[in-house]
């Protein structure tokens, strides 16, 4: 049959679909001008009138249609389906489904994990993407290096999970490593140049890591006991919020400090990297760092290049250096666009399946909260659950929402 | 300013090796699928891929020619004379004739055996070998050789994976299938979304404000939650699991983001020209077909790029609307999540398959990056 044909159905759906909306919009009207609302006759003028207040909901019509049906409805039908059991017929059950989630192990794993990629996933990302953005502002073939490291934003979840199964992959230790992971690792035997990558290193970075995190949760807290600052009722929440991430955060890389000193290294032995708890989330979180980078740097170069350049020479006669221009004048001045894409990026790790889809599945400790969604929907069939947890995700970007919404209207005004 | 920065040359030098530094690390992960794509089983298997980049030393046994059938007799003598190489030369190293020492002859030299038989071997893999009726007799001389092997590469994993497979190893049904679900769902909500983002730049009428607002609320509604309503609502009125709902699906899922930006960019467009076509008596879809969509172009195109980005390389929005029990219509995303479940260590098929997959976006990605650079800016830069 020639109509089974999918390529042949596909372009009958374009035909059909980009006829039918073209159709659409030029018949109706056609049919509210001559029909409905002649614009000839006696009341030619309020028929005018009339024809063009019904029009935007002519041309709003099929996309209004779409948003309610496919993104409106959902939210409210999921919040439903949340609250009843499909096993009893769809009986209401209240919030059983979410202490039943609640007391499952994997969701509060799922929870966790996602806390962990909602702050390193942005954070990294943004970093690089900034420290690209104004290194390459610079040199000649920085345009070259830009499009090459914004590259991966092409490359889907799912081919990225392969590329980088490549890297971490692991062969018994007496044949050739093929994954660039276990060729590195094997290099390390324990000496000094072990001691310098693998101790001091990391070290140094996670105690460049608490700084920033000590400066970033000062600067709110500050606000809950200094004077002058802006003390409305609704930033103290978000203050307390902040010092007391920052603080957990702080603990959390100080211990993990002593960990590197105290831990004894498996050197020479070839890991089975995503099968190792806490590292296989890490390395999972690579993944989307290596493919958001590119987002973030086109978005925080064009606001780089934005920036006034008086401010810039003002400050360099003033004898600041390459840093404090960078840190001082450029920083402050696109935090903005900075907020923006963290934000982004953000709703991005939210929603973040396939790659944990593809590489763990959400074994060996590395489950997140749309995996486990999506395991709960599809593999258990529990409707009540799934929807749970998809209702747990639409509480975390509702912040988010809000915001943007916020933001949309001041500007309109 | 770029006198200014310029005079820090120091600097400069580490700006450029830092961010060559980056674009390596970056361009790493990527090259190393490229690269293995074109190896074989084995080569993937005995090392890594960033040694097949370099000519390799490899050893390798090969056997003479069988000398009851092609010694021919020189005296009292017998030669069987051939190289050892069939058709497929590399250059010889050093060789030897015992596995005890299978380097201890230079390419040129004559290895006297110990009951008087002797066998020359030339670099290009030619040999000659002499000796009496009893010596040349039997199986050939075993010679082993270390070899400079040179960057080896083949095309056969895309000849198997777009056409010879079998099963699981041809995509070329889903590359198809991801095709078919990829163009109608870029096109279509394009043409949606323009009249709308026209209605809602343009045009008058009251609640305009609250629509503009929403749409910037769904932009971040998680399609998560849209997965079991619509799938249970697709089920109900009949359009099941295949390509209508998944066209459907995606229309509207890319519709906050493709009015959002359409709006954006045709709010920016002159007034003048549109009040004056208006005063010329022209309605407004003549507007809209004649003045605005034309205009319009970079940002149609714009989300035309995201769209098709997002549709093809889409995973679970095909998992969920599109692909049934029987797996006709499976897409590349998912076929290759399959096999990375059966087929886990077989990184030819696995990196071929992943490459075919990636190439396409990657084609539309360097041929338009202007335009999804724009789209970006115009998405978030508020």
């Amino acid at each position: 049959m020639l109509t089974e044909n999918p390529a042949v159905l596909g372009l009958l759906t374009i035909v059909i679909g980009v006829g039918g909306c073209l159709g659409y919009f030029y018949f109706s009207n056609l049919i509210l001008d001559k029909l409905i609302f002649p614009a000839s006759g006696p009341k030619a003028g309020s028929n005018i009138n009339r024809a063009n207040m019904v029009r935007p909901w002519l041309f709003l019509f099929p996309a209004i249609f779409a948003l309610t049906l496919y993104l409106a409805y959902p939210v409210f039908e999921t919040l439903r389906l949340s609250l009843t059991d499909r096993d009893q017929g769809g009986a209401f059950v209240g919030l059983a489904n979410y202490h039943q989630m609640m007391a499952e192990p994997k969701f509060w794993e799922a929870v966790q994990n996602n806390m962990l990629w909602l702050i390193i996933v942005p954070a990294a990302s943004t970093a690089f993407g900034l420290l690209v953005a104004q290194l390459t502002d610079r040199i000649k073939w920085g345009n070259l290096a830009k499009s090459l490291i914004f590259m991966p934003m092409a490359i889907s979840f799912v081919g990225a999970s392969v590329i980088f199964k490549l890297i971490y992959d692991t062969r018994p230790a007496d044949q050739n490593q093929i994954g660039v992971l276990n060729a590195v690792w094997l290099r390390f035997d324990g000496g000094i140049g072990s001691v310098l990558f693998l101790q001091v290193l990391p070290s140094l970075v996670l105690l460049a890591f608490a700084g920033i995190v000590a400066y970033v949760a000062w600067i709110f807290a500050r606000g809950i006991v200094a004077k002058g600052e802006d003390k409305s009722v609704w930033l103290l929440p978000l203050r307390l919020f902040v010092a007391v991430a920052g603080l957990w955060l702080i603990w959390t890389s100080l211990s993990s400090l002593l960990g590197i000193w105290t831990t004894q290294l498996p050197y020479g032995e070839p890991q089975t990297w995503l099968t190792i708890p806490l590292w296989n989330s890490f390395l999972l979180m690579v993944v989307l760092i290596w493919i958001q980078t590119g987002f973030a740097m086109v978005i925080l170069s064009a606001a780089l290049r934005g920036i006034p350049e008086e401010t810039v020479e003002a400050a360099i006669i003033d004898g600041a250096n390459p840093f404090q221009v960078f840190f001082r004048i450029k920083v402050p001045q696109i935090m903005g666009t900075i907020v923006v894409v963290w934000t982004t990026i953000t709703l991005t790790v939210l929603k973040v399946f396939d790659i944990v889809f593809a590489m763990t599945n959400g074994q060996w400790e590395t489950q997140v909260l749309a995996n486990y969604m999506y395991d709960k929907l599809f593999r258990a069939n529990d409707w009540g659950v799934g929807s749970a947890s998809a209702i747990i995700i639409m509480v975390l970007v509702t912040p988010i929402l809000v915001w943007n919404v916020y933001n949309a209207r001041k500007e309109m005004k | 300013m770029a006198s200014i920065a310029g005079k820090k040359s120091g600097l400069t030098w580490a700006v450029q090796i830092s961010v060559a530094a980056l674009v390596l690390l970056w361009l790493f992960p990527t090259v190393g699928l490229f690269v293995s794509s074109f190896r074989t089983a084995d080569q993937i298997s005995s090392s890594g891929w960033w040694a097949a980049l370099f000519p390799a030393e490899q050893n390798e046994v090969y056997r003479a020619s069988d000398p009851d059938d092609t010694r021919v007799a020189d005296g009292d003598n017998f030669v069987v004379t051939g190289n050892i190489f069939e058709g497929d030369p590399r250059e010889i190293r050093s060789w030897g004739v015992s596995s005890r020492d299978v380097s201890a002859y230079q390419p040129g030299e004559t290895a006297e055996m110990k009951d008087g038989e002797t066998l020359t071997l030339e670099s290009d893999g030619n040999y000659v070998w002499r000796g009496d009726d009893k010596q040349l007799s039997g199986r050939g001389q075993r010679i082993f050789i270390t070899a400079t092997v040179p960057p080896d590469f083949t095309t056969g994993n895309y000849e198997t994976i777009l056409l010879s497979g079998s099963g699981q190893d041809n995509m070329a049904k889903a590359f198809f299938n991801t095709l078919t679900v990829t163009i109608p769902a870029t096109i279509i909500p394009i043409v949606v979304a323009a009249f709308a983002a026209y209605a809602l730049a343009w045009m008058e009428f009251p609640g305009r404000a609250l629509l503009i607002a929403a749409v910037v609320g769904f932009l971040v509604v998680p399609l998560q939650l849209a997965l079991i309503p619509l799938l249970r609502l697709h089920l109900e009125i009949g359009i099941g699991k295949g390509y209508l709902g998944v066209w459907l699906a995606h229309t509207a899922f890319g519709m906050p983001l493709a009015v959002y930006l359409l709006r954006n960019y045709m709010v920016g467009l002159p007034r003048d020209i549109i009040e004056n076509a208006k005063v010329d008596g022209a309605t407004d879809f003549q507007i809209f077909t004649k003045i605005i969509l034309p205009l319009s172009f970079p940002a149609l195109a714009s989300f035309a790029i995201f769209q098709f980005l997002w549709t093809w390389n889409d995973l679970l929005v095909a998992k969920v609307f599109l692909i049934d029990s029987t797996g006709s219509t499976t897409v590349m995303t998912n076929q290759i999540v399959e096999l990375l479940g059966t087929r886990g260590g077989n990184w030819e098929i696995l990196a071929t398959a992943a490459f075919v997959s990636i190439a396409v976006p990657l084609i539309v990605f360097f041929a338009m990056q202007r335009y999804l650079v724009r789209g970006l800016l115009a998405g978030s830069v508020k």
